[in-house]
């Protein structure tokens, strides 16, 4: 009965989702109030009814109701509650259905956050939204309907693949689609803003706290999926360039840019047009991303249940939606009139810069992704682009962007002097310098990315805290420190997520530089040396876990006497799937990871072990947590609280808004 | 059976949980082993969805591993290694795509866009620093915005 009530909620949901697309839209060209004001109600109802559908959905996970072939394809009663629950969203149907919900969800917040919007473009944001709405609810029911029953239903189900249960795969795509859908609210304030036929920087104010909401999603999602994958495949690597992995930063790529061009028109009133652009590409990658997963046109290992039917539908909705916002875009652009003026050497040029450098990288990412297809289709030739294409034509990019990130901070708007910015950066260089020099000379004939890693991340980082501290204007250290305190938020943002960046880069360079890596077979009481450490193989015990067999090896760790860890790495078999997964045992540290891996007994005795030293490994998710949490720092400012000029209108009537 | 292989959304990174290289396919010399990773690390198993033959579980991987080790003790330098594959596997197993021909497209598309881009950004920014400031009132459309809002 709940799960005929989730249906129909859905139902409804796609019929409220065409009264939100079309009446208010309506309204607003006809300056109809009435009909303008049916955007509100509209977009809180249809995530009522999403979300009621989404609960009864859970509920038939969570209860094991075998009668729905989605539960039995995706779970088995043994299975622990979490990933009963994680389940929902582990498969086609329903992670789309989370998908429709966080996109109603959006609508929603629009609707409720959205009281200082000027009413027209209120009701066409939320409008663009119940259309994007629509189409992936139609998508929904008529390909991919997650509430199919069974007539027969089995005694248990298949269960859910073993190696997305696992807590940090868990909440890794909720966390996702909250930043890919998130650029949805770009995309449909970009749209409504080219109907109104205005942009100016009010609507650059509004888009911002939409788009850096997105983008910490999207950086806390790659980062969580980036974690799972170092720890749980076994090999130590965190990032493949497999083509979904790429859909996943095409988007925060953009995303990025976006969130630079858009302080432009707030500040500025200038790169109106490419904003808006950038708005329509960032989310038009997102739906490229969701038609790479879903359609299985590039041959990806996360192979989603591929279908030809549902890719065309796909196609379909980015045809649309893409065609259609770029036709309005080239229709209106030109009517996006820039104001400010500035000068070669100035924060603004320093942005556009910031701006070439992101989106040509994602360009390079889209067509290194989508080359085997053209390859393939138009020149006959079956060919694979990997790592190594990446590695060469991806990484320049960051370099660059690394290498101009504190000039750009520290510069003026309007017109600066090189000079003037570089001064206060010299220190930071010859440190940089002067440490990547000294690590080179102690690493002797290995790679020198590590060293670039070094100077790239002391550079960011440094440049960016003596920028801060800049902000403080002169005068005694006392004062500057109180200074320090006060400055707005937005400013701390900027620098933590900067400083996040350059951590980042400095722990991708050290992870790929200086990993070390050993193979071999080792008895039971066996031991050998890794870097400089002496690991020992105590035993190999075959036990049983809820819904898994288990070989557990227990192996010590120690550094001269010293014992550093007691390790237990697994090899498991899932016997509904049949499927093993290896489950490395990691001894997290500040400098370096202890990362054990047991593999097949050998014919001759023996276990195989991998074993290998991650430099710096935490620093990798520690800068990717810091970036996320410098964007929170950034959206908490109190000039970007959606709701904070109506709370403080209410507070003093008199008072002026600011700027 | 295939579709039960329904993995994750977006999830990251391979599917198959991978204990790649065996003990006993390690050459004893560390400098030849170190070449035989990178050059298979390079290489993309014929059968498997987007891993190197370095990380791959397949049989056929192990074969080629023994190969290019067979290749690199007989010899052969890195470049010969890889054709040695490439002639009997086809460009597939390549992960670095080979910059000729209509991979021109792919290595190029990048450094001329940014090019191209380069090029309009400087043309924008040149004209901004010229432009005159628009500072000079409001325009007939914002006059009858705020008049429209003056008379709220």
């Amino acid at each position: 009965m709940i799960v005929e009530f989730g249906h129909f909620a859905l139902v409804l949901a796609l019929a409220v989702a065409f009264v939100q697309s079309t009446l208010p839209m309506w309204g607003a060209y006809r300056r109809n109030t009435a009909l303008m004001a049916l955007a509100e109600p509209a977009a809180i109802i249809q995530f009522l009814l999403v979300a009621a559908s989404f609960a009864a959905l859970t509920y038939a996970f969570v209860v094991s109701d075998f009668s729905l072939s989605l539960v039995v394809q995706n779970s088995h009663t043994l299975k622990p509650m979490l990933y009963k629950v994680s389940g929902v969203w582990g498969n086609h149907e329903g992670s789309l259905l989370l998908w429709s919900l966080i996109l109603a969800l959006f609508g929603a917040c629009a609707a409720w956050f959205g009281g200082n919007l000027p009413p027209t473009l209120k009701a066409r944001v939320i409008g663009v939204q119940g259309m994007i709405g629509l189409a992936f609810l139609a998508f929904m029911l008529f390909t991919s309907n997650p509430f199919l029953r069974l007539a027969e239903p089995p005694l248990d189900g298949r269960d859910l693949n073993p190696l997305l249960q696992d807590p940090g795969l868990a909440f890794h795509p909720p966390f996702l689609y909250l930043g890919y859908v998130g650029l949805s609210m770009a995309f449909s304030f970009a749209v409504a803003a080219l109907i109104e036929g205005r942009v100016d920087a009010a609507w650059g104010r509004w888009v911002r706290p939409w788009t850096l909401a997105a983008w910490i999603f999207l950086t806390i999602g790659i980062g969580l999926g980036s974690w799972w994958a170092y720890y749980e495949l076994g090999w130590g690597g965190f990032w493949f360039w497999d083509p979904v992995e790429n859909a996943s930063l095409m988007p925060w790529l953009l995303a990025a840019a976006l969130l630079h061009s858009a302080i432009v028109v707030e500040k500025r009133e200038n790169l109106k047009a490419w904003t808006i652009l950038l708005a329509i590409m960032a989310f038009g990658f997102s739906l490229i991303g969701t038609f790479i997963v879903r359609s299985g046109v590039i041959t990806s290992v996360h192979s989603f249940a591929s279908d030809p039917e549902r890719g065309v539908f796909i196609l379909l909705i980015l045809a649309v939606f893409m065609g259609g916002a770029l036709m309005l875009f080239a229709f209106r652009a030109g009517a996006m009139e820039a104001k400010g003026v500035f000068a070669m050497v100035s924060r603004e040029s320093a942005l556009v810069a910031n701006n070439l450098l992101l989106s040509v990288s994602a360009f390079v990412v889209f067509i290194g992704t989508i080359w085997p297809l053209l390859a393939e289709l138009f020149f006959d030739r079956k060919l694979s682009v990997g790592e190594p294409f990446f590695n060469a034509a991806f990484s320049p990019f960051f370099v660059g962007l690394a290498l101009i990130l504190p000039i750009g901070a520290t510069m003026p708007w309007k017109r600066g002097l090189v000079r003037q910015s570089l001064r206060p950066l010299i220190p930071v260089a010859v440190l940089a310098f002067a440490v990547g020099v000294l690590v080179w000379s102690m690493q002797t004939g290995r790679t020198a990315l590590g060293p670039v890693g070094v100077v790239l991340g002391i550079w960011v980082v440094f440049g960016t805290l003596v920028d801060l501290w800049s902000r403080t204007g002169r005068g005694p250290i006392g004062g500057r420190l109180a200074r320090l305190t006060r400055l707005p938020r937005a400013d701390w943002g900027k620098t933590t997520a900067h400083a996040g960046l350059g951590i980042t880069i400095f722990a991708v360079c050290a992870m790929l530089a200086w990993k070390v890596e050993d193979i071999r077979v080792v008895p039971e009481g066996g031991s050998f040396p890794i870097g400089d450490y002496q690991v020992t193989l105590t035993k190999v015990e075959q036990t049983q876990g809820p819904n898994y067999y288990t070989t557990l090896a227990t192996m010590e760790v120690r550094r001269g006497d010293r014992l550093v860890a007691t390790l237990q790495p697994e090899k498991r078999v899932y016997p509904v799937q049949a499927m093993p997964t290896t489950e490395a045992a990691i001894d997290y540290g500040f400098l370096r990871d202890i990362y054990l891996v047991i593999g097949d007994p050998q014919a001759g005795g023996g276990w195989a072990v991998r074993s290998y030293i991650e430099p710096f490994a935490n620093w990798l998710w520690g800068g990717v947590l810091i970036m996320a949490f410098g964007g929170f720092l950034s959206l908490s400012d109190r000039r970007y609280r959606v709701a904070a000029g109506a709370s403080r209108r209410a507070a003093a009537p008199n008072a002026m808004p600011a700027e | 059976m295939k579709r039960i292989v329904l993995a994750l959304a977006l999830c990251l990174a391979p599917v198959a949980p991978a204990f790649a290289v065996q003990p006993d396919e390690v050459l004893a010399d560390p400098a030849l082993e170190a070449r035989a990773r990178s050059i298979s690390r390079n290489l993309r198993c014929p059968v498997c969805q987007g891993e190197s033959i370095d990380d791959s579980n397949a049989a056929i991987s192990r074969d080629l591993r023994l190969v290019v080790r067979e290749r690199i003790m007989a010899g052969d330098d890195d470049a010969q290694v890889i054709d040695f594959v490439v002639t009997r596997y086809g460009e597939f197993v390549l992960f670095n795509p080979q910059a000729n021909g209509a991979n021109l497209i792919l290595w190029l598309a990048g450094p001329a866009l940014l090019l191209m881009g380069g090029v309009v950004a400087a043309v924008y920014v040149r004209r901004r620093g010229q432009a005159p400031a628009v500072e000079a009132g409001l325009s007939a459309d914002e006059e009858a915005r705020l008049r429209d809002l003056m008379q709220k």
